[in-house]
């Protein structure tokens, strides 16, 4: 329209421009302040985790240490059931003796022996005598080790060889190469983790409902209590709060075992006789009792802070209007308080989906949970390719629940305070 | 990689952070060891000798060697190794000499011989398992029972852990096929020489699991060395396996009603390693050579009950420096303890162990 290209300010610019000016400046200054935090984020957060996702399917190591036996691996057909030829033993043979210079063969074999025990020896052993090979070199190899002579070695070998790999997804999902090199489902006796992926999901599904039933009236009573009694109980929420994480779990420990605090009572009242201890440590129960009880305040406090906005009228109008207080609560007070019943219940299950220190200390054999396994690859076993493995996996199963989450209750629904 | 450079740039700036408290000339070592009484024995018997010999030298303890290889494998990457000396179980300091992350030592030239003269290596003899490891001590794990809980019939041996009828009550053992495998199949009855072999087979592991089944429910698995004295002593297992050094403790020092099994103690190493490209390699070495000698590792069983590596060591092997009682007997190489005794077969675990961790963990969680 005419009338608004008119419009101009005091020194002759169009108004819409002048105002696209002014907003793009107040939007750049609204980022500047942003960008310290983001940077922060990416540096301590996105970077070291997308590095250590990679490493989930990332394979270079082999290539990097043995090119010339990738390179000629490449010809070698492996359904052939023939061993490859002495060009691979002499490709071998010259990055062997390279690799053992650098001290960079172990890494190879350790990498290897994730896929089939007898790797890391059959390298060790192999780099040692690098030096002293002379051709004809397959002979040569074939008498430092008989395990050259097997067909299922050369396979993983050449398989692993590629920049990337499937192995870790595989084994994260208790799949495995048979021996004759095709997927399969692993043996009953070697599946772990998807066991443990289901376990950790019931668990966290429990320990949220549990925290739900504990955190309700303990909220309710801190938003209606006079403000002088409700500070010091909230003071009591706050105090385990603070406390250390291990203190608070070996204190469990102390409450609940069998000669613990706990059971002594339970026998001195009768519940129990002495022979028949109940055992509620080192168990799912002990992991269920600890969890839900450290995690109780992440759901007591969001639950607290909703329920203290919704103005106690309500429920005197619900209940003028004629309703029993049964109906005034499950009709009026209840729908309320839904927001803070889902922030809770999101900040518990998030929590409680990658807990790993409490299930490790009272959980027993039972009650560990999928991190404890990550943690263990990442510390102990070394094999951190599996560990990123499992962790993209919790971190794929968290975002689809939290997107599935959105659909069914809204996120905008969410309420912190 | 881009990784490797903001790590580099991390751990460099907090490196500066560091460094820029302490402008003085002295040089600081981080050594690195597992804390609690054992760096404090190390501190006693390696550390303040050497720092009064050597003014301008300074030890700063860490004891993060529990995350050790985890943590050094980490700095490699990132191109900035901060640690000048790493304590290390054999098994993990072959795997870092694998790797490549620790420095290869020639024996003979950086530790000192014996008083007699005997070369660092016939002293320390088939203990050198690596090459880049040099063993400081003897460490057993071993089995600890309540003296009160167990009646006239102490266990005597191996046997007693998988016989529930003659000792019944809950066992502690670690959570770990190494070592408890071993001791299913000796207790089952397999002659030691043939344990490893027994192991190869797939009807020996499935034996060695089945006689672990026999005590799967009565067992509570432990992770950490402190784990089992604190088990024992609130009476939760009548039983358990643990470290001899932790046994020790809460016998002579606690006094709690507990007494040793040493039938089949499994013998392991604990000892220093270099890592590659470690900062002030030259005074390691120097330290090395002090830290290690005869005397020194003598010395430190003053303070903690672990077998001296050397084999002149053991004869001079005093009393403890706070309880006055002799430490000979308590030593896992004590004659008397070591009637029936297991060194791991680390070549043997270091191809099976991915596998075996795996299968042990689903047997756990059936």
């Amino acid at each position: 329209m005419s009338t608004a290209e008119a419009l101009v300010t005091a020194d002759g610019t169009p108004l819409k421009v002048s105002l696209a000016r002014a907003t793009r400046r107040s939007k750049i200054r609204a980022l500047m302040l942003v960008v310290p935090l983001f940077v922060f984020i990416l540096i301590t957060f996105f970077i070291p985790i997308g590095d250590m996702l990679l490493r989930s399917f990332q394979n270079e190591l082999v290539g990097d240490i043995l090119p010339k036996t990738v390179k000629a691996l490449e010809n070698w057909d492996e359904s052939s059931g023939e061993l490859p030829d002495e060009t691979v033993f002499t490709a071998m043979a010259e990055d062997f003796k390279v690799a053992a210079e650098n001290k960079t063969i172990g890494k190879v074999g350790l990498r290897l022996n994730y896929e089939k025990s007898g790797f890391s020896s059959l390298f060790r052993k192999s780099g040692r005598r690098a030096k002293k090979l002379e051709p004809p070199y397959k002979e040569a190899f074939l008498e430092i080790d008989k395990k050259w002579n097997d067909l299922e070695y050369w396979r993983i070998f050449k398989r692993e060889s590629a920049k990337f790999t499937k192995s870790y997804y595989l084994a994260a999902l208790d799949v495995g190469y048979d021996e004759a090199g095709n997927i399969a489902m692993k043996p009953e006796e070697k599946q772990i983790y998807l066991n443990l992926f289901l376990r950790t999901l019931k668990l966290s599904l429990l320990i949220t409902a549990l925290c739900i039933i504990l955190a309700y009236p303990v909220s309710y009573l801190l938003s209606t209590l006079p403000a002088n009694k409700s500070n010091l109980l909230l003071i009591l929420v706050l105090l385990p709060f603070w406390t250390s994480l291990l203190v608070r779990t070996t204190s469990w420990i102390a409450l609940l075992q069998q000669e613990g605090v706990l059971n002594d009572l339970f026998v001195w009242l009768g519940i129990v006789s002495d022979d028949g201890r109940l055992a509620m440590i080192h168990n799912q129960t002990g992991t269920i009792i600890a969890m839900t009880h450290i995690l109780l305040p992440f759901m007591i406090l969001p639950l607290y802070s909703v329920m203290k906005t919704i103005p106690p009228s309500y429920m005197r109008a619900a209940r003028s209007l004629g309703a029993t207080p049964l109906t005034a609560f499950v009709r009026v007070y209840m729908p309320n308080t839904v927001a803070g019943i889902g922030a809770g219940s999101i900040l518990v299950f998030i929590l409680a989906i990658g807990y790993y220190i409490t299930p490790a200390l009272v959980g027993g054999t039972e009650g560990t949970l999928i991190s404890n396994l990550i943690a263990y690859h990442l510390s102990t076993s070394l094999n951190w390719g599996l560990a990123a493995a499992l962790g993209t996996i919790l971190l794929g199963l968290v975002l689809f629940l939290y997107l599935m989450y959105d659909k069914i209750v809204g996120i905008d629904n969410m309420k912190l305070g | 990689m881009f990784h490797k450079k903001t790590l580099a740039t991390i751990t460099i700036s907090a490196a500066l952070a560091a460094t820029s408290f302490s402008a003085s000339a002295e040089t600081e070592m981080v050594v690195v060891s597992w804390g609690g009484a054992y760096t404090n024995s190390q501190q006693k018997a390696y550390h303040e000798p050497y720092m009064a010999e050597n003014s301008d030298i300074k030890i700063i303890n860490d004891d993060s060697a529990a995350e050790a290889v985890a943590k050094l494998r980490a700095m490699n990457e990132a191109g900035n190794v901060t640690w000048s000396l790493v304590d290390a179980v054999a098994s993990d300091a072959i795997r870092l000499c694998d790797e490549g992350l620790a420095e290869e030592i020639d024996f003979d030239t950086v530790l000192a011989a014996a008083p007699d003269g005997t070369p660092a290596t016939e002293d320390f003899g088939e203990l050198i398992v690596s090459d880049c490891f040099i063993p400081q001590i003897v460490y057993s794990t071993t089995f600890g029972y309540r003296t009160d809980l167990v009646g006239d019939n102490p266990p005597a041996s191996i046997a007693d852990v998988f016989d529930l009828e003659k000792i019944p009550g809950k066992r502690a053992l670690e959570k770990r096929p190494i070592g408890n495998l071993e001791w299913a199949l000796l207790a089952d009855g397999v002659p030691v020489e043939e344990v490893y072999d027994t192991l190869e087979t797939e009807e020996g592991l499935d034996r060695a699991f089945a006689k672990l089944d026999t005590i799967k429910d009565q067992v509570i698995w432990w992770e950490k060395g402190a784990q089992t004295p604190q088990l024992l002593a609130d009476g939760e297992v009548v039983m358990g396996s643990t470290y001899n050094g932790r046994l020790f403790s809460v016998i002579e020092e606690e006094k709690q009603p507990i007494a040793m099994m040493w039938d089949w103690q499994v013998f392991d190493l604990d000892g220093w390693i270099v890592p590659k490209g470690a900062p002030h390699m030259e005074e390691v070495m120097k330290y090395l050579k002090f830290a290690t000698d005869t005397q020194r590792l003598a010395d430190q069983a003053k303070y903690i009950s672990y077998g001296p590596a050397r084999a002149s060591s053991a004869p001079m092997v005093g009393q403890h420096a706070d309880l006055g009682i002799d430490m000979a007997p308590h030593m896992p190489t004590n004659p008397e303890n070591a009637k029936n005794t297991l060194l791991y077969n680390y070549e043997w675990w270091a191809d099976n162990r991915d596998d075996l961790d795996e299968r042990f963990q689903a047997w756990l969680a059936q």
